[in-house]
C-alpha cells in the first residue's frame, strides 16, 4: 500500500490537527470577544472531520503496518465523538458568560479539538503504543479542561485529582502494556492475539506474564471509562468541573474509552476472552449495582448523573462481556444512546441558575419545575425515564441491544442479576422525576438560550418512541461497525 | 374483512389528543379528551360489530416491520376484543368522573389519561412480543404520575411502591422474553404460542412470567401495593387501575403462561392455586375490618382476582370462560364501586366509612345504584360477576374439589364485608349534620353510573353476549394445552338409577354452553 493511501486513511486526524493548530495561532493574537467565532471555527472544524471520515477513513482497512486502523468500528465511533465534542464547544460561551470568575477563552474549543484527536485514535489504535498515544493526548486535555475555571476551588480540585489518579491509571497501564509486550513479543494487537492463542492461559503451565498483563490492561482501561472499582474519581470529578466539561467528560471521552477498551477486547486478546470476560462480568455488575447504589444519597444532580454514568458504562459493559459480534454492536448502540441522553441531561442542568444567574446544581432546586418551565420538565423526565430503561423512551432499546446480546451468548445469571438490579437504578430516577412533578414550586429558573433549548429538543426528539424508527438503520450501522473487529 | 387500519387509528386518536392536550387550557382539554375517548369507544362498538365470530383466530391484523428485531404487529382475538371494548368503555367514564374532581394541571392529567388508554388498547392489540412489553411497561410512566401528582396524602410512597414493584416483577419477564425469541427465532405472539419448548426450560420461562403477571394481578402475597396504589390514586385512577390494567395480569396468563408453557403450568397449577386460596380468605378477612372504603374495595379486588387466576389455571372450558366473564365484570363493578366512593368523598372529602351513614335518606338515586353495584361484587344471580364466578367455580371443581370449596367462601365473605360496607354507609339514621346536606346525584354523575349499571345487567342477564366472541379462541386454547391437562381430583361416577329428566337438565345447561364443543 502506497503512503498516500495511508495517509488517507487519517484523513479526520489530519483535518482535526491543522485545525486546532490554526485556532491556536488565532486565538494567540485575537481579542477575547473572538471566542465565540472561535468556538464556531471549531463545531466546523469538528463536522469537517466527520465529512472525512466518508472514504479511506472508515473503509481503509490498517495503515502504518497495522498501527492504525481505519475501519467501520473506528468509523461509528468516531461519528459518535466528534458530534458530541461539537455540542460541548456549544454548550460552553453561554455558561461562561453568566457564570461569575473566569470568562471562556478561546483555548477551551481549541483543548477539545486536541482531545478529540486524541479520542480518534484511541479507537482507531490497533498497537498498544498508538492506545497510549491517543490516551495521553485525550487525558492530558481533559486534565486542563477540568481545572479550566482557575479560580473556583472546586473545579482546581477536579482538575488536580482527575491528573493524579489518571496518571497512577495510566501507569497501571503502561505496567500491563510492558508485561503484555515481554511476554508476547510484540505491541501490534494482531500478533498479541496470536500470542494469546498459542499461550496456555489455565491449568498448570498457564502463562502467569500475559495473564497478568491482561489484567492489568484492563484496570487501566476500567479507570479510563470509570467502571468500579476504578470509579472513584468520576463523581468528585463531575461535580467540580465546570458543567459544559462535565458534559463531554460524560459523553465523548466515555465512548472513547469504549471503544477502546472493546478493540483491545475482542483484536488483541480475543483469544482469551474467557478470562477478560470475568473480569468484565464483575466491573459490569459491580457498575450497575454500585452507581445504582450509591446514587441514592446524592443531592447534587452533577454527582447524580456521575453515578448513573457509572451505572450506564455498566450496562454497556454487559455486551463487552458476551464478547459476539452482536454483543459488541449492542455496546456501540448502548453508548450511542447513551451519549444523547447524558448530553439532553447535561444540557438541562445548564438551564438550573438562580435568578442572579449563577448556576444551582441541587436537586432539591428542581422541585415543581413542571410547573415554572414545563418543556424543561418535560425534556428531563424523558431523559430520566429514558436512562432508567423504562419503554417506550429510547433508552429501553440500548439495554434491549446490551441484554439480547448477553441471552444470545447464554450469559443468563449476569443477565438476570442485570436487569434486576436496573430496578435500584430507577429509584433515583425516579426521584429526580418526583421532585420536578409533583414537589411544589421552588424558585424559578433564569431564562433559558434558544440554542441550547433547541439542543435539548432534539435530544428529547431522539430518545422519544419517535426513535425507534431509527433501529433499522442504526442496527445496521452498529452490527457492520462491529462484524469490523472479528 | 377491511383493510382499514383500525387499531393503529385507535391508538393514534388518544395519542394525538394527548399531545395535543398538553397545549391547550383546562377546559378544552377536557372537552378534547372528552371526545377523544367518545371516538375511541365509538371505533370499539364498530370494531365488535365487524369482528367476525368464529371467522378467524385473529382479526385485524397490521404488519408493518419497520422497527428491525421487532415489528409493529396489531390484531385480537375475542379475548384482546372483550378487553378492549372493557377499556374504551371506561375511559370516557374516567375523564367524566374527573370532569370537577381535577382542578389543578388538568390538561397534564387529561394527557397522561389519553396516554393510558393508548397503552392498554396496545397491550391487548399487540401481536409482537416486544410491542407488547413496550405497552406494557409504558403504562407505569403515566399511572406514577397520576398517582404521584393528583393523589392523596401518602401519594408519593404509593407511587414509588406501584412502579417500583411492578418494574422489578416486569423486568425478569424481560430476559425471558428476549431467550424466547432468540431460541424460536420469532417475536411474533401467535407463532411463539405453537411454539413448544422443551418442559425444563418451560418452568423457568413460567416462573419469570408469573413474576411479572402475579404483581401485576395482583396475588398474594405480592398484592402490597395495590391497596396503597388505590386508595392514594385520584377516583379516575383507581377505576382505570382496578378495571383495566389489573386485567393485564390475567390476560397475560391467558396469552402468555398458559399456551406457550402448558406443560408448566400444568405442573405449578399448585402453587397458582394455593396463593389463590391463601388470597381469598386472607383478603376477603382483611377487607372485612377495614375503615377506609377504597381499601376495602382494593382489597375486594384481589379477592376476585384469585377467582380469575384458578379459573385460568383450570385448564378447561368453564374456568377459562368464567374467569374472563370475571375479569369483564370486576373491571364494571370495581369501577363503578370506585366512582361511588368518589361521588361521596367529592361532597366530604373522607373515605372513612365511619364519618358516613343514612345515605339511603338523602341520597335515595345514590343508594340503589350503590346496592346494584355492591349486589354485583357479592356476585348474585343476575348481575354481572355472577356468570363468571359460577363458571370459574365449576371448572376448578373438576381439578381440586378442596380449592374450589375453600374459593367459594368468597362469595359469603364478599357478601359479608359488601354488605357490612352498605349497611355501614347507606343505611341507618344520619349521624352527622354534615352528611344531611350531601345533595343527591348530579346528572353528571347519574350519566357516569347509568351505563355501567346497564352492562352489569346486561352481563348478568346474557351472558352469551360476552361469551360469544371468545367461544372459539377458548377451544383453540384447550386444543394446545389438553396435552398437559392435570388430572383432577374430583370424579364424578355415572349413576346407576335413572336420573331426573328435570334435575340433568339443570345441571347440563351451563357447561354445555361453555363447552363450546368445537375441538
Amino acid at each position: 500500500m502506497d503512503y498516500a493511501s495511508q495517509v488517507a486513511m487519517t484523513l479526520p486526524e489530519i483535518v482535526l490537527a491543522l485545525g486546532a493548530l490554526a485556532l491556536m495561532m488565532v486565538s494567540a493574537w485575537a481579542q477575547p470577544s473572538a471566542t465565540r467565532a472561535i468556538s464556531w471555527a471549531a463545531v466546523a472544524v469538528l463536522l469537517g472531520a466527520c465529512l472525512a471520515l466518508i472514504g479511506p477513513a472508515t473503509t481503509g482497512g490498517n495503515a502504518f503496518g497495522g498501527m492504525y486502523r481505519a475501519d467501520a468500528f473506528a468509523g461509528f465511533s468516531k461519528v459518535l465523538i466528534y458530534l458530541a465534542a461539537a455540542v460541548a464547544i456549544l454548550l460552553a460561551p453561554s455558561f461562561f458568560e453568566r457564570t461569575a470568575g473566569d470568562d471562556l477563552r478561546p483555548e477551551y474549543p481549541v483543548l477539545i479539538l486536541l482531545s478529540a484527536i486524541g479520542m480518534g485514535i484511541m479507537v482507531s489504535a490497533g498497537d498498544l503504543l498508538t492506545l497510549y498515544i491517543g490516551l495521553e493526548l485525550q487525558s492530558l486535555a481533559a486534565y486542563v479542561l477540568a481545572s479550566f475555571m482557575r479560580q473556583d476551588q472546586r473545579s482546581a480540585e477536579a482538575g488536580l485529582k482527575y491528573f493524579v489518579l489518571g496518571a497512577l491509571a495510566s501507569g497501571i497501564l503502561l505496567y500491563g502494556i510492558s508485561l503484555v509486550y515481554g511476554f508476547s513479543g510484540s505491541t501490534l494487537f494482531d500478533e498479541i492475539a496470536g500470542a494469546y492463542a498459542g499461550a496456555s492461559l489455565a491449568g498448570d503451565g498457564k502463562s502467569i506474564g500475559l495473564l497478568f498483563g491482561l489484567v492489568f490492561v484492563f484496570a487501566g482501561l476500567a479507570f479510563k471509562i470509570s467502571a468500579v472499582p476504578f470509579h472513584m474519581w468520576t463523581p468528585d470529578v463531575y461535580e467540580g468541573a465546570p458543567t459544559p466539561v462535565t458534559a463531554f467528560f460524560a459523553s465523548a471521552p466515555k465512548v472513547a474509552a469504549m471503544g477502546l477498551a472493546v478493540r483491545v477486547a475482542i483484536e488483541a486478546m480475543g483469544p482469551a476472552d474467557a478470562q477478560w470476560r470475568q473480569i468484565v462480568i464483575f466491573a459490569a455488575l459491580a457498575s450497575i449495582i454500585f452507581g445504582a447504589v450509591a446514587a441514592i444519597g446524592q443531592s447534587n444532580i452533577k454527582r447524580l448523573l456521575a453515578y448513573s454514568s457509572i451505572n450506564n458504562v455498566g450496562f454497556a459493559l454487559i455486551g463487552l462481556a458476551a464478547g459476539t459480534p452482536e454483543g459488541v454492536a449492542a455496546v456501540l448502540t448502548y453508548m450511542a444512546i447513551y451519549v444523547v441522553m447524558t448530553l439532553g441531561s447535561f444540557l438541562v442542568v445548564l438551564q438550573m441558575r438562580g435568578a442572579d444567574g449563577q448556576p444551582v446544581e441541587t436537586i432539591a432546586s428542581l422541585a415543581g419545575l413542571s410547573r415554572t418551565r414545563r418543556g424543561l420538565a418535560a425534556a428531563l423526565a424523558i431523559f430520566m425515564f429514558s436512562l432508567a430503561g423504562i419503554p417506550p423512551l429510547f433508552g429501553f432499546w440500548a439495554k434491549f441491544a446490551v441484554f439480547d446480546a448477553a441471552v444470545r451468548a447464554g450469559l443468563f445469571p449476569l443477565a438476570v442479576v442485570g436487569i434486576a438490579a436496573s430496578t435500584i437504578g430507577a429509584y433515583y430516577y425516579l426521584r429526580v422525576v418526583k421532585t420536578m412533578y409533583f414537589d411544589e414550586p421552588a424558585a424559578a429558573f433564569g431564562e433559558g438560550d434558544k440554542l441550547e433549548g433547541g439542543l435539548i429538543a432534539i435530544a428529547a426528539v431522539a430518545v422519544s418512541p419517535l426513535g425507534y424508527l431509527a433501529i433499522p438503520l442504526l442496527s445496521a450501522w452498529t452490527m457492520a461497525a462491529a462484524q469490523a473487529l472479528f | 374483512m377491511t383493510s382499514f387500519p383500525i387499531l393503529s387509528v385507535m391508538l393514534a386518536i388518544p395519542a394525538i389528543a394527548a399531545v395535543a392536550c398538553l397545549f391547550l387550557s383546562a377546559q378544552s382539554a377536557r372537552w378534547l379528551a372528552l371526545a377523544a375517548t367518545l371516538a375511541d369507544l365509538a371505533l370499539g362498538v364498530i370494531l365488535w360489530l365487524s369482528f367476525d365470530i368464529g371467522g378467524a383466530q385473529w382479526q385485524f391484523v397490521e404488519y408493518a416491520p419497520v422497527f428491525g428485531r421487532f415489528s409493529w404487529a396489531l390484531g385480537i382475538d375475542g379475548f384482546a376484543l372483550l378487553l378492549i371494548a372493557l377499556s374504551v368503555f371506561l375511559m370516557p367514564i374516567c375523564i367524566g368522573a374527573s370532569w370537577q374532581a381535577i382542578e389543578k394541571r388538568v390538561p397534564e392529567y387529561m394527557a397522561a389519561f389519553l396516554l393510558t388508554e393508548v397503552l392498554m388498547i396496545g397491550t391487548f392489540a399487540a401481536q409482537d412480543i416486544f410491542l407488547f412489553y413496550i405497552f406494557f411497561e409504558a403504562g407505569l410512566i403515566p399511572m406514577f404520575l397520576i398517582i404521584g401528582i393528583w393523589g392523596g396524602a401518602n401519594r408519593i410512597y404509593a407511587s414509588y411502591k406501584f412502579f417500583l414493584y411492578t418494574l422489578l416483577g416486569s423486568l425478569l419477564m424481560f430476559i425471558a422474553m428476549l431467550y424466547m425469541s432468540i431460541t424460536a427465532d420469532t417475536t411474533s405472539i401467535p407463532a411463539l404460542m405453537n411454539y413448544d419448548f422443551p418442559p425444563e426450560v418451560q418452568t423457568w420461562l413460567w416462573l419469570a412470567f408469573f413474576a411479572s403477571f402475579a404483581v401485576k394481578m395482583p396475588m398474594w402475597p405480592v398484592h402490597t401495593w395495590l391497596p396503597d396504589a388505590h386508595v392514594q390514586a385520584p377516583t379516575a385512577g383507581s377505576v382505570i387501575l382496578a378495571g383495566v390494567l389489573l386485567k393485564l395480569g390475567g390476560y397475560g396468563f391467558l396469552r402468555f403462561s398458559i399456551p406457550m408453557f402448558p406443560e408448566a403450568s400444568a405442573q405449578l397449577v399448585w402453587l397458582v392455586f394455593g396463593l389463590s386460596a391463601v388470597a381469598v380468605v386472607y383478603t376477603s378477612l382483611v377487607a372485612l375490618v377495614q375503615s377506609d372504603m377504597k381499601k376495602l374495595i382494593a382489597y375486594s379486588s384481589v379477592a376476585h382476582m384469585a377467582i380469575v387466576t384458578i379459573g385460568l389455571f383450570a385448564f378447561n372450558a368453564q374456568g377459562i370462560e368464567g374467569a374472563m366473564l370475571v375479569m369483564l365484570g370486576h373491571g364494571l363493578v370495581s369501577g363503578a364501586l370506585f366512582l361511588c366512593v368518589g361521588v361521596i368523598y367529592d361532597r366530604l372529602h373522607t373515605r372513612e366509612i365511619a364519618r358516613y351513614g343514612g345515605l339511603a335518606n338523602n341520597m335515595p338515586r345514590y343508594a340503589i345504584l350503590f346496592l346494584l353495584f355492591t349486589m354485583a361484587s357479592i356476585g348474585l344471580p343476575g348481575t354481572s360477576n355472577f356468570p363468571g364466578e359460577l363458571l370459574a367455580l365449576m371448572g376448578t371443581y373438576q381439578v381440586s374439589t378442596t380449592i374450589a370449596l375453600l374459593c367459594t367462601t368468597s362469595i359469603i365473605l364478599g357478601a359479608a364485608y359488601m354488605l357490612y360496607l352498605y349497611r355501614r354507609v347507606v343505611w341507618g339514621e344520619i349521624k352527622s349534620e354534615e352528611v344531611r346536606v350531601m345533595p343527591d346525584l348530579s346528572s353528571r354523575e347519574l350519566w357516569l353510573l347509568a351505563p355501567i349499571a346497564a352492562v352489569v345487567l346486561w352481563m348478568g342477564v346474557y351472558p352469551e353476549s360476552f361469551l360469544a366472541p371468545m367461544r372459539a379462541d377458548t377451544a383453540r386454547l384447550l386444543a394446545r394445552i389438553e396435552r398437559a391437562q392435570p388430572a383432577g381430583d374430583s370424579r364424578p361416577t355415572p349413576g346407576t338409577g335413572v336420573i331426573p329428566a328435570a334435575h340433568a337438565e339443570g345441571h347440563a345447561a351451563p357447561t354445555s354452553d361453555a363447552h363450546g364443543e368445537a375441538h
